[in-house]
């Protein structure tokens, strides 16, 4: 369901430069002038080295978040208090891994293999958003992530409707019809809980004090901070700043809090109405590069059952191959 | 209750737990778009669930609602078929740990939807309307759950060697726990009296013939079956069920009365 | 010959709806042959919706035009759809590529 809303480069401390030495500027500036027009640059379109570099490691990132982001929901399907919700909830983590493929389709366009993906994923050197690197400790938690982490995904995932990469755009398109179902579901389990019984609240405002602060850091660091920010811009795969998305999300949800009965945990969150939006207090960026670089509470556990799950099921894929090619075989000696 | 009421229970009970196991792989399939047809087929299974628990709960009435029936009845009271409760890997005692196989997964899946496809369909003629809808819903899914199984049980056996092992190995372990499918039962026995249900004993020709043809093609072996024969269906389990129920149930009975 | 592939191939997967008068391209997806693509793509793209008519192709049956055949953004090597490396099969005994 989401994507970190930075490129966070999959070598930290290595800067993202366009290599222009062997493009033609006039395919650069052809290149450029679509751009501009917010046109769609489509897969067997010229492009530069870097806007396919960027596009691939943002998409995948994206596509390995929805795959990752089954398993802090998915750990609640056993457990779900009622069948209703136990529906709901495999059929949004199923969303999730559909998601997740439409996403390496996507990304497959541009020429590189979901194997290749996938392996980058499993060895740790290709990241996806931090907030799935946080257990879910409570059956709340599954409803605040639909309100906040799909709200937040939502946030970022319109204005990329009109990236400029058509596979990647017609893509969101699929995922943002799908996803907005699923906040008004996390909701809604929510708004029953807060009606419900004195633990049943307990349960929410406890998810939201953990949750909260994480969810306004998915946004990325402040765009001073994001070095890969204006290349994105610049090229129309992000539209939108990280400020500004984490803003609007803020005087959103602030209100929807407020119908729920919860409070956000952030003394310093006021009305200010000079600037016509929220102020909010200081986000630990500290510990989300903590997070994203591996050292956040599940990391590994996500991780590894990812490994594990793909190494298990390389016998099912096997087969399946093995079962192909020698179905092959007999059509060829049938035709002979 | 009803013999038809408690047949819908053993119909639901089914549903509810084969649904719940085939759930356990959410997030750790061997691709994703195994992941995906697995959630399908889970849906589909806890949907029927819903339907079944449902019905009985209206026509047990004193408000009795689908949750009641599916979080607050124990390990006794459960007519399912021991065949689904059993987790997804070799035989092992209640409390024992293992991986998760694949081929168990599917070869069970395959044996309950070859049944179940033949039983929808004589159900879906029964004079119970209500009972012949779901029936008839029920029946386009399970179609699809006995497509999708074959094809991978066919798969496995006509695969690699070790996906034939483990397909062999899967349906040596489940098989036997099919002969429950055609022990009688007094629920079923009234049920079939009261003229709403078939005798699913009629269908077992039927069932051979499929299971018969699919492991033709898979080159796989029919196991032979003797010795103990599963009561499942009588409410008396595995170990596992206790297992499966304790997790199931647990948040649900944390919180009883609390509405989600 | 072939190269041995370590992942499923890749299939495009076209959908035309109930409604539909045409099908359309919704995404791709991997398989080991047609028929499992088939059954993938219903589970995927349509979560079996009825009524629903299905194309699957393998991606590197698929012979595309230029799409800016008057010179926009034309890239001569691309007939393919992808760039997949592949796409493009390498005989066993030039290795590894």
């Amino acid at each position: 369901m989401y994507t970190q809303s930075f490129s966070v480069s999959d070598e930290p401390g290595k800067q993202q430069k366009p290599v222009l030495s062997t493009e033609s500027a006039e395919q650069m500036a052809k290149f450029d002038a679509r751009i501009d027009a917010d046109g769609r640059i489509e897969p067997q379109d010229w492009m530069p080295e870097a806007y396919r570099k960027t596009l691939v490691r943002q998409i995948s990132q994206h596509a390995h978040s929805e795959i990752v982001g089954m398993l802090p929901e998915g750990n609640w399907i056993s457990r779900a208090p009622s069948l209703k919700r136990k529906a709901i909830l495999i059929a949004k983590v199923q969303d999730e891994g559909g998601h997740g493929l439409y996403l390496y389709s996507a990304a497959e366009t541009l020429g590189t293999g979901r194997d290749k993906m996938l392996d980058d994923l499993h060895s740790g050197k290709a990241k996806y958003s931090s907030i799935f690197n946080y257990p879910t400790l409570n059956w709340a938690d599954v409803g605040v992530i639909g309100w906040l982490v799909d709200g937040a995904a939502i946030m970022n995932q319109v204005p990329l409707c009109r990236c400029s990469y058509g596979p990647y755009a017609r893509a969101m398109v699929r995922v943002c019809k799908e996803e907005s179902f699923h906040q008004r579901q996390g909701y809604e389990g929510l708004l029953v809980m807060m009606q419900g019984t004195e633990a049943q609240k307990a349960m929410v405002q406890d998810a939201v004090n953990r949750l909260w602060w994480k969810c306004l850091a998915m946004f990325g660091p402040p765009d001073a901070d994001s070095p890969n920010s204006a290349l994105g811009m610049r090229w129309g795969i992000k539209r939108v700043s990280n400020d500004d998305l984490r803003q609007k999300f803020i005087d959103a949800t602030v209100p929807q809090a407020k119908v729920l009965g919860v409070t956000l945990p952030d003394p310093d969150l006021k009305w200010n109405e000079e600037r016509g939006h929220y102020d909010y207090g200081q986000i630990d960026w500290n510990e989300f590069w903590e997070t994203v670089n591996g050292n956040g509470p599940c990391n590994k556990e996500r991780l590894s059952t990812r490994v594990k799950a793909h190494n298990d099921g390389a016998w099912v894929r096997e087969a399946a191959n093995a079962h192909a090619r020698k179905q092959q075989q007999r059509q060829i000696k049938e035709a002979a | 209750m009803s013999a038809t009421t408690e047949y819908l229970l053993h119909l639901a009970d089914n549903a509810v737990v084969l649904g719940q196991r085939n759930a356990e792989w959410c997030g750790h399939g061997p691709a994703i778009e195994e992941d995906i047809a697995l959630a399908n087929v889970s849906l589909d299974l806890i949907g029927q669930a819903r339907l079944l628990y449902q019905q009985a709960a209206e026509r047990i009435g004193n408000g009795a609602t689908e949750d009641q029936l599916a979080y607050f009845r124990d390990v006794p009271d459960f007519r399912n078929y021991t065949l689904l409760e059993l987790p997804h890997h070799s035989a092992l005692v209640g409390y024992a740990k293992s991986n998760m196989d694949y081929g168990t997964t599917i070869v069970r899946n395959f044996l309950y939807s070859a049944l179940m496809v033949l039983v929808w369909d004589a159900l879906q003629k029964s004079p119970d309307a209500d009972l012949a809808a779901i029936a008839a819903k029920s029946l386009k899914e399970a179609r699809y759950h006995l497509h999708h199984a074959a094809d991978w049980v066919v798969k496995f056996g006509d695969g690699t060697e070790e996906s034939h092992a483990r397909a062999q190995a899967a349906l040596d372990h489940l098989f036997p726990y099919t002969e429950e499918f055609w022990t009688p039962s007094a629920i079923e026995d009234a049920a079939i009296a009261s003229g709403a249900v078939t005798d699913v004993r009629t269908l077992r020709a039927a069932w051979d013939a499929i299971v018969a043809d699919t492991l033709a093609e898979a080159t796989l072996k029919r196991p032979e079956v003797r010795g103990y024969v599963p009561e499942g269906k009588h409410g008396r389990h595995s170990e596992h069920l206790s297992y499966l129920l304790g997790e199931m149930q647990v948040l649900a009975r944390a919180h009883p009365g609390a509405t989600w | 010959m072939s190269i041995e592939l370590k992942d499923w191939p890749l299939w495009e997967v076209f959908v035309r709806s109930k409604q539909g008068l045409e099908h359309k391209h919704c995404g791709s997806l991997h398989a080991s042959d047609a028929a499992h693509a088939l059954e993938a793509a219903r589970d995927v793209y349509t979560r079996r919706q009825e009524g629903v008519s299905i194309w699957v192709v393998e991606s590197k049956k698929i012979t595309a035009s230029n799409p800016d055949d008057k010179g926009e953004l034309f890239d001569p090597a691309a007939d393919k759809i992808y760039r997949h490396p592949t796409f493009y099969e390498i005989p066993e005994e030039v290795g590894h590529m």
